[in-house]
């Protein structure tokens, strides 16, 4: 029982972090068809800024309030990561998909590089508050609080992302851009303010990811984000493109999966049951579980 | 609105009016393939030194290794372009099919204990078959989704690879090969030149294919694909049933050039199934020049030389002399390969390919300019 | 004569390697319903679609496209919307999945309180159901959702693509009654596949064939002109081929296409 409490809190903790990535992604997806590799290095940035801040930055720390202002730092470095991407590299090519993937991924390889030559391969030791060290006891399940803090997070987001969407005029925008994009120009809007505004919120949702994943698992390292972007783009995929509770419910749906497959069966077992998932998601209902048509 | 220009139509495949060329140029261009495979064939014989280019002689086994390497990447290169550059399909798992023709061949030699000769076939057909069982599930999406499905599969490959499932992929460590199950000419240093050959045999024969194939009536098809789907099913052709045949054909080749690959680097490690494999993949053919003959080829070979040469050159004293901000990115080859990538896209859409012409459009204007007065 | 609110001077359209629109020139009166005729594929959406900027991702269009002094093509759609220009497109392209409310405040831009009860006087329905998704409203109140979101703001100039499709002929004679008050105020330029509907409405006519035009003049004296209009747009020939006007053209909007069906 104490393992099924404690391998569902777990398995939260990681559809929470894999939430936080798949958001934004989906939501960059959904209303500006932009498949964006460099998803991953706007984690990464949020990492690499959180740990420099805690280190460097006045008024920062490596815990209480200090901390909090040095995750603030990084959730704002990588939302100016992506906005400066979405102006400088995809606005250019605005349309042209294919390219804007290539300008990605190439983005992605050099940006990694980057992190890599600036601050080494090998991962580095993150700043951790005591708290987050602890665990909590619930239902007799020793719960990291690492794991809970990210759940905690991710569902915040979650609720601030909808009421975003629900109550605000460029809320409003999105939602109708990611259902058909060219009819909300044909109303006299400007789409692409709102294309730059989900690259924010999609930076800064990663960027507190990689943060908080990297309190989680009490390192920093370059490719941190290039293996969690895969498992978000499944999450995406399964979740249904553009919508934001399709992501949640397929985050969770693929964080509990992997956790309990990998400690019951074999470890590794419970990533292939998760692209087992996919395939099987993907010929039954090609659309995903909400959103976009994924054949469109 | 302005004509927007997609990679996998490059401005390269216009070519040079005939009458601009230089007529000598323009005879000799159907032998030029030939004359270069000549060079190539023979380059082992030379033992010219090219400093700063090779580290040892051409004909050290050092260089010819490079060079080996090289020439499989430009092979898988030109493979993938028949799915990027001719169908249109991007797909982001290519690594899996080369990773089963290096796995495949290590495991059935090293692990099973079969010759050679049986288990290279086996690879291959192993590869292929997985190609095809794939693309058959990821083929019911297109575009980005047909990208981000091969990417989830390709990655249960890399899981498979990395946990040493049933102990045969060595983890993390990776497989040396087992040379006992090998011919005699394949093994050893002195024999790296049958191993240089062996590349360029597979870089000569995946260029064959696909130019018979985008040739062929089922190439013209693919290629209706690639510049409108909606177009080939109104002519009443099932689209599907040709993406899946070049998508299988691709992994096919792809698991071949993993047999290559296997020999020459004596074994598999796991980061070839990454997929920053495929990702570089993709890199090559754009900066070589999407849809064209010889464009992935040579995307394909310059990639891979400066992947291996740029971390000497990040290490050399030009380098090393620059300020920290400057000399560490430099040493990083995906940083420098990355950023060229990027320019690619915005400033030469049809990649190497497409420089070819405007080259000689320019010499002929400076030609012309030069006679005017005159 | 009056200066025309908009005119088209030699237009062409490449899509894909296909020359949809040939180098065609006609102009929009300043009043009234100027209808675009001709027979399917012709180049009518086309058409529409290049003077809003919404030629699809890698086609090619030249020509000049003016209303009043503006040129219309180098610029982007939502600028030419904000000037005045608005765009009912075919099959309607409401949001589905936002509610009718939703839907019209998506459109508004002054949002004046008088803008709403301008369009509401003119779809009541809308008002009733401001709280449905407009996925499930009927295909007639769609179009109504359509045209009225458009009539929030004020526009020099409508272009109007196939309202009356695949409507229920009830619903036809209603939408026709509707652009037919629109049109007192703004201009319309209007594609139309029922006769029946452009009787009623329109008093220009420019005909397509072949990607140019082959006739422009009194939309009535078109009609009117059985021989002409059989040549031109097809219309009474053994074929039948294309929908929705396979009735003589004096047809009554209630008899017109009884094989079709309201969309939902």
């Amino acid at each position: 029982m104490d393992a099924i409490i404690l391998l569902t809190l777990t398995g939260l903790g990681l559809a929470a972090l894999y939430f936080l990535v798949a958001s934004g992604l989906s939501l960059v997806f959904g209303l500006a068809d932009v498949l964006n590799f460099a998803h991953g290095l706007f984690l990464g940035v949020g990492a690499y800024a959180t740990w420099w801040a805690a280190g460097n930055l006045p008024g920062a720390g490596h815990d209480g309030l200090g901390f909090v202002v040095a995750v603030a730092f990084g959730v704002a470095a990588g939302a100016l990561m992506a906005v400066l991407v979405e102006l400088v590299l995809i606005r250019p090519l605005y349309s042209r998909t294919i390219e804007q993937v290539l300008v990605t991924v190439g983005l992605s390889l050099a940006g990694v590089a980057l992190l890599q030559a600036t601050w080494g391969a090998d991962a580095r030791r993150f700043p951790r508050p005591e708290w987050t060290r602890q665990v909590t006891s619930i239902l007799g399940a020793q719960v990291p609080n690492g794991g809970l803090l990210l759940i905690i997070a991710a569902v915040l987001v979650l609720a601030a992302i909808l009421a975003f969407l629900q109550w605000t005029r460029y809320g409003l925008i999105i939602r109708a851009g990611v259902e058909n994009r060219e009819m909300v120009t044909a109303l006299g809007i400007d789409v692409r303010k709102a294309f730059t505004l989900v690259f924010a919120i999609g930076g800064a949702a990663a960027a507190l990811a990689g943060a908080l994943g990297s309190v989680y698992f009490g390192t920093v390292s370059p490719q941190q984000g290039g293996s969690l972007l895969i498992f978000a783009f499944i999450v995406v995929v399964i979740g249904g493109m553009g919508s934001v509770v399709g992501s949640a419910y397929a985050a969770v749906a693929v964080g509990l999966l992997q956790q309990f497959v990998n400690y019951y069966g074999t470890s590794g077992l419970g990533d292939i049951c998760v692209v087992a998932l996919l395939a099987a998601v993907l010929l039954l209902r090609p659309q995903g579980i909400a959103g976009k048509v994924a054949t469109a | 609105m302005t004509e927007v220009k997609s990679p996998e139509l490059p401005a390269a495949s216009a070519a040079v009016p005939a009458e601009l060329t230089p007529g000598r140029v323009s005879r000799l261009r159907p032998v030029l393939p030939l004359v270069v495979l000549a060079v190539a064939v023979i380059l082992p014989y030379s033992t010219l030194h090219l400093p700063g280019i090779f580290e040892g002689a051409l004909n050290s086994p050092g260089t010819l290794q490079l060079l080996a390497v090289c020439l499989v990447f430009g092979g898988l290169a030109a493979g993938y372009d028949l799915l990027f550059g001719r169908t249109g399909m991007l797909s982001f798992g290519h690594a899996l099919y080369f990773a089963a023709g290096v796995y495949g061949t290590d495991i059935l030699i090293t692990r099973a204990g079969l010759p050679l000769w049986q288990a290279a076939p086996l690879a291959i057909v192993g590869g292929t078959i997985l190609a095809g069982l794939i693309g058959a599930v990821a083929l019911r999406t297109i575009g980005i989704a047909f990208a981000m499905v091969t990417l989830a599969f390709a990655q249960v490959g890399a899981i498979l690879v990395a946990r040493d499932f049933g102990g045969l992929t060595g983890g993390e460590e990776g497989l040396p090969l087992d040379v006992a199950g090998l011919p005699a000419a394949l093994v050893g240093v002195a024999n790296t030149v049958n191993l240089y050959w062996l590349a360029l045999a597979y870089l000569v024969a995946v260029v064959f294919v696909v130019h018979r194939v985008t040739a062929s009536p089922t190439g013209r098809v693919l290629a209706g694909v690639r510049d409108d789907e909606r177009r080939v099913g109104v002519l009443g052709l099932d689209p599907y049933r040709f993406k899946l045949v070049a998508f299988t054909l691709a992994g096919g080749l792809a698991a071949a050039g993993g047999v290559v690959y296997c020999l020459i680097v004596g074994g598999a490690s796991p980061h070839i199934t990454s997929s920053e494999l495929t990702l570089s993949l993709l890199v090559m053919v754009v900066l070589g020049g999407p849809g064209t003959r010889w464009g992935p080829v040579l995307g394909g070979i310059l990639y891979m030389y400066l992947d291996h040469r740029l971390v000497s050159f990040g290490s050399s004293d030009a380098v090393s002399a620059l300020p920290a901000f400057l000399s560490r990115p430099l040493s990083e080859p995906l940083f420098v390969l990355g950023t060229v990538f990027i320019l690619a896209v915005y400033f030469f859409p049809g990649g190497l390919a497409s420089l070819a012409p405007r080259l000689a459009l320019l010499r002929n204007s400076l030609r012309l300019g030069r006679r005017r007065p005159t | 004569m009056t200066e025309p609110v908009l005119t088209v001077e030699d237009l062409s359209v490449r899509i894909a390697g296909l020359h949809i629109l040939q180098g065609v020139s006609f102009t929009v009166a300043p009043t009234g319903v100027t209808v675009l005729l001709g027979r399917n594929g012709v180049g009518k959406t086309t058409t529409l679609r290049a003077v809003v900027g919404l030629t699809p991702r890698g086609g090619e269009v030249h020509g000049r496209v003016r209303m009043g002094d503006q040129s219309l093509l180098e610029r982007p759609t939502h600028r030419l919307v904000r000037g005045g220009l608005g765009y009912v497109p075919e099959d309607r392209c409401v949001f589905a999945g936002l509610t009718v409310a939703e839907n019209l405040r998506l459109a508004e831009r002054r949002g004046t309180t008088a803008a709403y009860d301008r369009v509401f006087a003119l779809f009541p329905e809308l008002d009733r159901r401001s709280r449905q998704r407009a996925g499930s409203l009927s295909g007639g109140q769609q179009q109504m959702l359509a045209i009225g979101r458009v009539l929030l703001n004020d526009n020099r100039l409508l272009l109007v693509d196939e309202p009356t499709k695949g409507l229920a002929p009830k619903v036809v004679t209603e939408v026709a009654e509707v652009l037919k008050r629109v049109a007192e105020s703004v201009p319309v330029l209007l594609v139309e596949q029922n006769l029946a509907v452009v009787r009623r409405l329109a008093r220009d006519a420019v005909v397509l064939a072949a990607g140019r035009v082959a006739w422009t003049g009194d939309a009535q004296e078109l009609l009117s002109a059985t021989a002409l209009t059989r040549s031109l747009l097809g219309v009474g020939s053994a074929e039948g081929h294309h929908h929705g006007s396979g009735t003589e053209p004096g047809a009554s909007a209630s008899t017109a296409g009884p094989a079709r069906e309201d969309a939902r």
